[in-house]
């Protein structure tokens, strides 16, 4: 059904259709409406399940991991320094394989102290074996909820949707929210691999000594590797279903002509779609990819689509301090070495701490690549505030 | 004919300006928020304890109280969540001479930062924390928190609180503080005055200020803004050196404010010191005595 809502509450809505066992999270700016919604959810007795407040949010995660070992479907969410603080519990959900769903609503990171919304934390993590979903507009955020479940309890891989903070989770839009048997007909009850049961003893997360430690981490490897396969079946399967298409692995738009390619992820493509429909008016072909899934990286599907474009361009809401684009090192690194020399990959990080990206910013770094590559640009940056001395 | 002044178009200097970073006014903290008071009587002792304000530094975690640590025109740390008290720490390890106070509210120093405070307690680390207790996170919305009372309504616990709240005094003394006091913002001489006592005193201590929070908590448990203070005069029984195991905060019975904890124990530093700078000691022997 058609409902005007809040993304948060949207986001809130489909995980509770998705029947998680177990909910814990901790309050955080922009995810804590997700999480009080479902606590209403849950105190209303619309959905049977365990609402465990906790004292932070690496609490939270360690409580969701237990709950998972136990073999409930659970249900968590944050942000920012949230995020951070759980990092030591996100590595150990992954390495023990647990299929937990978290949303993380992208918000920048400290210090300074910023609420606003940019990429920098799921970045921080996209390391750690974790599959990482990025949704264009709260439409996408609620539907790869119920992707990422299957996702999940398939590949016995975490799934991490990440939806961007405010500019999503605070918006209102239409969203089509599912009927309960829709998402049960979708989304088969959990059926877990291993469980902590003391009928059948066993350990997890143990003790593995150089013999054994490496070997792991290329299983992990190479299930993060095989999982491709399950979310571009999964994102074909929901469009059946539900007749609409969401999440998957890249998207395109106007890319097959355009002489100038975007690449970005998140709700900033937005913008960048309508932008690209000013500049066709006015006679320039540009094109945009989207990046759906951001970890496992689709590597091979960006080069077959990008191959022939000679100038690209990636926008990024994060930075590697450092090094510079990590979307654009990625992107880079899609192409062989052989066929970079000719090929025009400029990067652009903008939107850090929520400063706005608007359509003239983006007109701007259209007609910059246009004339010659970038290296490293932040778009919009503002140079009176930054004297020598900081240099 | 006496002529009559004209009034100074410039705002009135309030007394604790000087401690204020005025650039920084209008606050952020909610119409019938406490927060502003317990902080007033935080700048008020600072005046009054007579230490040196040129070697005194606050720390605050998040929240709405950590907010004090940008208003007050002292050196000041805005930390991360929960970590006011180790920064606190190693600013004292780093530089003995600094008076430090921790300012943040109950949800920083309890919930995410409740380790740190057991530690700190127990290491009689030579700081003072005071804590705005407002029973729910306020920053966020109004969530549970872990002062929160049972059965009381937050944004997330819609139906009730199912769980019991800290005795926050009881596990201050548990830990090893060596000052622990309770009073609210109505009772903002009492704070002052313990919270002065508590700067001059060495070694870990601890100062509960219960204040209301009407936008968040109120709200939801249906509270008018003047009811809890209402609550606070109705309620309170000052009961100084009270048994910390009875001091659960209950607006039914009571709620017991006090200075109930006053005692002496090496810091942190000078046990440190006995053992690994023993030297140290001998060499300021001659110092301490001139």
């Amino acid at each position: 059904m058609l409902k005007q809502i809040e993304g948060s509450q949207a986001v809130a809505d489909v995980v509770a259709l998705c029947r998680p066992n177990v909910i814990s999270a901790y309050p955080i700016t922009p995810q804590t409406h997700i999480v009080e919604d479902l606590s209403v959810i849950v105190g209303q007795g619309k959905l049977d399940a365990e609402f465990v407040n906790v004292e932070s949010e690496f609490s939270a995660a360690s409580v969701v991991l237990g709950a998972s070992a136990a073999g409930a479907r659970t249900y968590t969410a944050t942000s920012s320094q949230g995020l951070l603080l759980m990092a030591e519990v996100i590595y150990c959900i992954s390495g023990m394989r647990l299929p937990i769903v978290l949303t993380c609503a992208n918000r920048a990171i400290s210090a300074p102290l910023s609420i606003w919304n940019d990429q920098q934390d799921s970045m921080a993590v996209r390391d750690a074996g974790w599959i990482q979903l990025f949704a264009e507009d709260n439409q996408e955020a609620a539907d790869l909820h119920i992707q990422a479940y299957k996702i999940a309890e398939q590949t016995f891989l975490p799934v991490m949707v990440c939806m961007d903070g405010f500019i999503l989770t605070h918006a209102f839009e239409p969203v089509d929210i599912p009927e309960q048997k829709q998402v049960d007909d979708f989304l088969p009850p959990f059926k877990p691999r291993h469980i902590v049961d003391p009928r059948w003893p066993r350990g997890i997360g143990l003790y593995a000594d150089p013999r054994f430690y490496m070997e792991t981490r290329y299983i992990l490897h190479r299930a993060m590797e095989k999982s491709e396969k399950t979310i571009k079946e999964v994102s074909a399967d929901f469009a059946k279903t539900f007749g609409r298409d969401s999440g998957g692995f890249i998207k395109t738009y106007k890319l097959k002509e355009a002489d100038v390619a975007i690449v970005s992820m998140g709700s900033v493509v937005g913008t960048i779609k309508d932008l690209i429909d000013q500049l066709e008016e006015e006679g320039k072909k540009v094109g945009l990819l989207q990046i759906c899934s951001y970890r496992p990286f689709p590597r091979q599907e960006i080069y077959n689509i990008l191959k022939d474009k000679m100038n690209i361009v990636v926008l990024e809401k994060c930075i590697s301090l450092g090094r510079g684009g990590i979307l654009a090192s990625d992107i880079r690194w899609s192409f062989p070495r052989a066929e970079k020399k000719d090929r025009n990959i400029s990067s652009f990080i903008a939107g850090l701490g929520g400063r706005n990206i608007t359509s003239d910013d983006l007109r701007y770094m259209v007609e910059r690549v246009e004339k010659e590559p970038v290296e490293l640009e932040f778009l919009g940056l503002k140079k009176e505030l930054i004297s020598d001395k900081d240099l | 004919m006496e002529e009559i002044p004209t009034p100074s178009k410039e705002q009135p200097h309030h007394p604790l300006d000087d401690l204020i970073r005025t650039d920084r006014i209008p606050h952020i903290w909610c119409p019938g928020c406490g927060i502003g008071t317990v902080f007033s009587a935080c700048l008020a002792a600072l005046k009054a304890s007579g230490i040196n304000l040129q070697k005194t530094v606050m720390v605050s975690g998040i929240g709405c109280s950590g907010r004090a640590a940008g208003y007050v025109k002292l050196d000041s740390f805005h930390t991360t969540h929960g970590r006011a008290i180790p920064f606190a720490t190693g600013l004292k390890l780093a530089n003995p001479e600094l008076n430090i106070v921790v300012f943040s509210g109950d949800g920083d120093l309890f919930a995410i930062g409740g380790n740190h405070f057991i530690h700190a307690a127990r290491r009689n680390m030579d700081i003072t924390v005071i804590c705005v207790n407002n029973l729910n996170y306020g920053m966020t919305g109004g969530q549970v928190a872990a002062t929160t009372p049972y059965l009381a309504k937050s944004t997330t616990t819609p139906a009730g609180n199912p769980e019991t709240p800290f005795n926050l005094p009881l596990m201050a003394y548990a830990c090893g503080a060596t000052y622990v006091a309770r009073w609210t913002m109505l009772h903002i001489r009492d704070l002052t005055d313990s919270i002065t006592e508590a700067l001059c005193k060495k070694g870990f201590s601890f100062i509960e200020a219960l204040s209301p929070c009407p936008v968040n908590y109120g709200r939801r448990n249906k509270q008018k803004p003047l009811d809890m203070l209402k609550l606070y005069q109705e309620k309170a029984i000052i009961k100084n050196d009270a048994d910390p195991a009875t001091l659960d905060i209950d607006f039914e019975k009571g709620i017991i404010l006090g200075k109930f904890i006053d005692l002496d124990r090496p810091t942190f530093i000078e046990n440190y010191d006995k053992i690994y700078r023993p030297s140290r000691l001998q060499e300021n022997v001659p110092e301490l005595n001139s």
